[in-house]
């Protein structure tokens, strides 16, 4: 028995395989067809494989659980989401100028400050910004990039445009799953890589690799680059392996490393001390160096950031980088790509109101029941509110927390993001809501992949896509030919 | 290569091989205590004794019977050498070292480690407990095998097989003093055939009795047994065959002067073994300095390689 999928319906959302009348986009017409010629006995035996596949390449995440940290397998959905080639190109543009802006703006932060000078973002919120470090101040590292790999958050509204949600500086993660997922659905659904011209993904790591070789501060033939890791039992631990092994850079944890009397970096190996050139990090600012931050981190260097500062190693991410993706500061990028780029945005930021501002935080008070408050430092989803579903009792918190602290909050309309069908239960199809990280490399030369990492939650009306809470992923076609 | 990788890559290798001549010694000795005659008196405890855990054995159990011997050696979380302790170590070393390992490697360590926690209790109860053992043994093979077929001899494969071969080696000096520890107790009740049933059973525990029957091509005696197992030169179990591959491992890493001559040396010594009476006191002394000097080796090897303090110029 075939499904049915004339009962499909994602109402009031942009469905991105569907168009409003049950009719497949162009980009996702052989798909549909594919999947509407299975039965529900042949979509289980898919999602099976993909679940054996996953299991026997141990793509696996970390949950931390009051029993302890949980190796958990990697919750995947078979159905592909699609993209045409040609508006993936526009957004790659718009990705592109947004990172090239964003440098040039943590640059100027850390250099003569001329934005704040010119009066286009105020003094204060750089100051009172967690993710400022005056001990970056005076520093030019290579090619004058700051953030090197940069995880942007895209959504799709209602009216099919793609929207920036967020841009993660620190230290992204996801990429990993975004290329495993491809491999699996190469595995799961093989006869639509002949069908269609899916643009290949897997050139990823070498990108990085190059990116990271570019900032050598050594002019050697095999500069010594290295991932390192705060360790085994870090949620994205699966991904730091997964990206050294991929890039042939060594795997290290803090431990391994030293800085030496000459503020060079090395790492411990068999045959004594060799030197580091390039260390993709993957800890957070605070924890990368007890000398200068966090005085009881254990996962970090001493002396790391004597080595960076003397310009012997080079960090990416660069420390300080997160400056620019504050919540606050985010509210403020359309008119950074103006000032730095002398360009419009090719991507449009989701409306948001700054509290500090007293106007439009009198607009957030009064609706606050409409919106969704957000600090401007958490990541994950922490300490959020969300309006429409939130008590009387929250509204009245959140009011309270935000004329307290005016500066640590921005709202934003309650979205509505698109939808993508996604098997839910033993062949049964449902709409479900998406979101879109792409990853940007950023040093001598630009690079976007193509496409990104999808996620979705996979709860009936949720929008919460993170994996830690239930949210799963798809793989991501960006699909050559038609225009939609 | 990371001196942190190179010891987890050792450790592995020598917690894999504890893992198996666990299973094999207790296998081998369930089939032993079938054939000596009733009035010998040899318990499960030697076992303990031989791995120098009697102190560990009597804080956990009140009686040395078999039941608690085969547990503790086994399946008790409390003792670091059990076969589930080595195995969950095996694991966790694994785990951390994937990208310098086969792809299929982590799978198999999961899969045998998966196997032995939920059939454990075969291997404790007596009806099942050979087929549980020869699966672990198996397990452990297989392994083995994936590593010699599929690894680039690089420093990666020279640290496994560096931890592997000193675990044999220790576990060869064990089993002859475990044996030469029998004759004495017992001497003067001790009978031709008794002996033999007992260095028969050192051989396959060792699994080295087809290799000594071709080899030596005589009937099982102490002497014969105790030569073959310490200085044959091509069996792969034995202390000089052991010993070697350690050196020829060492001369293909970095920083080995020291290293090379400390095994030379250790090689050179060799003990007069013409006839049983050489297998006394002074012999129980000297396998007793064998497992002293392979100790100093770990040491030596630590210092080298593992934990690198200096800077080197």
């Amino acid at each position: 028995m075939s499904l049915k999928w004339d009962e499909y319906k994602s109402s009031g959302h942009f469905d991105e395989l569907l168009q409003s009348k049950g009719l497949p986009r162009a980009s996702a017409q052989h798909l549909i067809e594919h999947l509407q010629s299975l039965d529900a006995v042949e979509l289980e035996s898919c999602r099976e494989m993909a679940e054996a596949t996953i299991k026997q390449m141990g793509v696996s995440f970390t949950v931390y659980t009051e029993k302890g940290n949980i190796d958990r397998a990697w919750p995947f959905d078979i159905v592909p989401r699609t993209i045409s080639a040609s508006q993936w190109e526009q957004t790659a543009a718009g990705l592109t100028q947004r990172l090239k802006a964003l440098n040039l703006f943590i640059g100027d932060l850390y250099g003569k400050q001329e934005i704040i000078k010119e009066g286009i973002i105020p003094e204060h919120i750089i100051r009172d910004s967690k993710n400022f470090r005056p001990e970056c101040v005076g520093i030019k590292p290579a090619h004058g990039v700051w953030a090197h790999i940069c995880g942007t958050d895209l959504v799709r509204d209602a009216d099919g445009e793609f929207y920036v949600l967020e841009d993660n500086l620190r230290v992204p993660s996801g990429v990993a799953y975004m290329l495993e997922n491809r491999a699996i659905t190469k595995r799961v659904l093989p006869e639509l890589f002949q069908k269609d011209d899916i643009k290949p993904i897997g050139d990823y790591p070498s990108r990085l690799f190059d990116t990271l070789v570019s900032l050598s501060p050594r002019a050697i033939k095999q500069p010594e680059i290295v991932v390192l890791t705060p360790g085994i039992f870090n949620s994205a631990y699966f991904e730091h392996a997964y990206l050294a092994q991929q890039m042939g850079a060594e795997l290290v944890e803090g431990s391994d490393l030293v800085v030496g009397d000459d503020d060079c970096v090395y790492m411990r190996t068999i045959a004594g001390l060799e030197r580091v050139d390039v260390i993709y990090r993957r800890i957070d600012d605070l924890f990368l160096d007890p000398e200068v931050f966090h005085k009881d981190s254990v996962v970090g260097v001493p002396g790391i950031m004597r080595a960076w500062r003397a310009g012997n190693v080079a960090l990416a991410n660069a420390p300080g980088a997160g400056v620019a993706d504050d919540k606050v500061v985010y509210a403020y990028v359309p008119d950074i790509i103006r000032y730095y780029l002398n360009e419009e945005p090719l991507i449009q930021n989701v409306k948001t109101f700054i509290c500090d501002d007293p106007d439009q935080r009198q607009y957030v008070v009064d609706h606050i029941d409409e919106l969704v408050v957000k600090p401007a430092n958490e990541s994950g989803g922490y300490g959020m509110l969300i309006g429409p579903h939130a008590s009387k009792a929250e509204h009245k918190k959140f009011i309270k927390l935000i004329n307290e602290n005016p500066r640590n909050y921005i709202a934003q309309p309650t979205l509505s993001l698109s939808t993508a069908p996604t098997l839910v239960g033993k062949g049964q199809i449902e709409p479900r809501h998406i979101d879109l990280r792409p990853f940007i490399l950023q040093a001598k030369e630009s690079y976007v992949t193509t496409g990104g990492l999808t996620r979705v939650a996979m709860t009936k009306g949720s929008l919460v896509v993170n994996s830690s809470q239930g949210g799963g992923s798809k793989d991501t076609w960006i699909v050559n030919g038609e225009s939609s | 290569m990371l001196s942190k990788v190179a010891e987890k890559l050792y450790w592995a290798a020598r917690y894999m091989e504890r893992v198996e001549s666990t299973a094999r010694l207790v296998s081998v000795y369930d089939n032993l205590l079938f054939d000596l005659p009733k009035e010998f008196d040899i318990t499960w405890f030697n076992l303990v004794t031989i791995n120098r855990a009697e102190e560990l054995f009597d804080k956990r159990y009140q009686n040395r019977d078999e039941r608690n011997v085969v547990k503790f050696l086994l399946a008790d979380d409390s003792n670091p050498s059990s076969m589930l302790s080595a195995l969950e170590m095996v694991r966790e070393n694994v785990r951390t070292t994937r990208d310098v390992l086969p792809h299929d490697l982590w799978e198999m360590v999961n899969e045998l480690h998966i196997f032995a926690t939920e059939n454990i209790k075969q291997g404790i109860n007596r009806s099942a407990r050979q087929k549980f053992l020869d699966q672990m043994v198996k397990g452990c093979q297989q392994i083995n095998g994936l590593l010699m077929g599929t690894m680039s001899r690089d420093p990666s494969w020279h640290f496994l097989r560096l931890g592997r071969n000193i675990e044999r080696a220790d576990m060869v000096t064990r089993l002859l003093d475990a044996g030469t520890a029998v004759r004495i107790l017992s001497e003067a009740e001790i009978h031709m055939k008794v002996s033999q049933v007992i260095w028969g059973n050192v051989l396959r525990s060792n699994s080295a009795e087809l290799s000594y029957r071709r080899t030596v091509r005589k009937a099982v005696n102490n002497c014969d047994v105790a030569t073959f197992l310490l200085y044959d030169p091509h069996f792969p179990r034995s202390f000089y065959f052991c010993l070697d591959s350690m050196l020829g491992t060492a001369k293909k890493l970095p920083n080995n002067k020291g290293l090379v001559e400390k095994i030379n040396r250790i090689l050179d010594q060799r003990y007069a073994l013409d006839s049983s009476e050489s297998l006394d006191k002074g012999f129980r002394d000297h396998l007793n300095q064998l497992q002293l000097d392979l100790a100093d080796l770990h040491l030596h090897f630590n210092q080298t390689w593992f934990s690198l303090q200096q800077k080197d110029t």
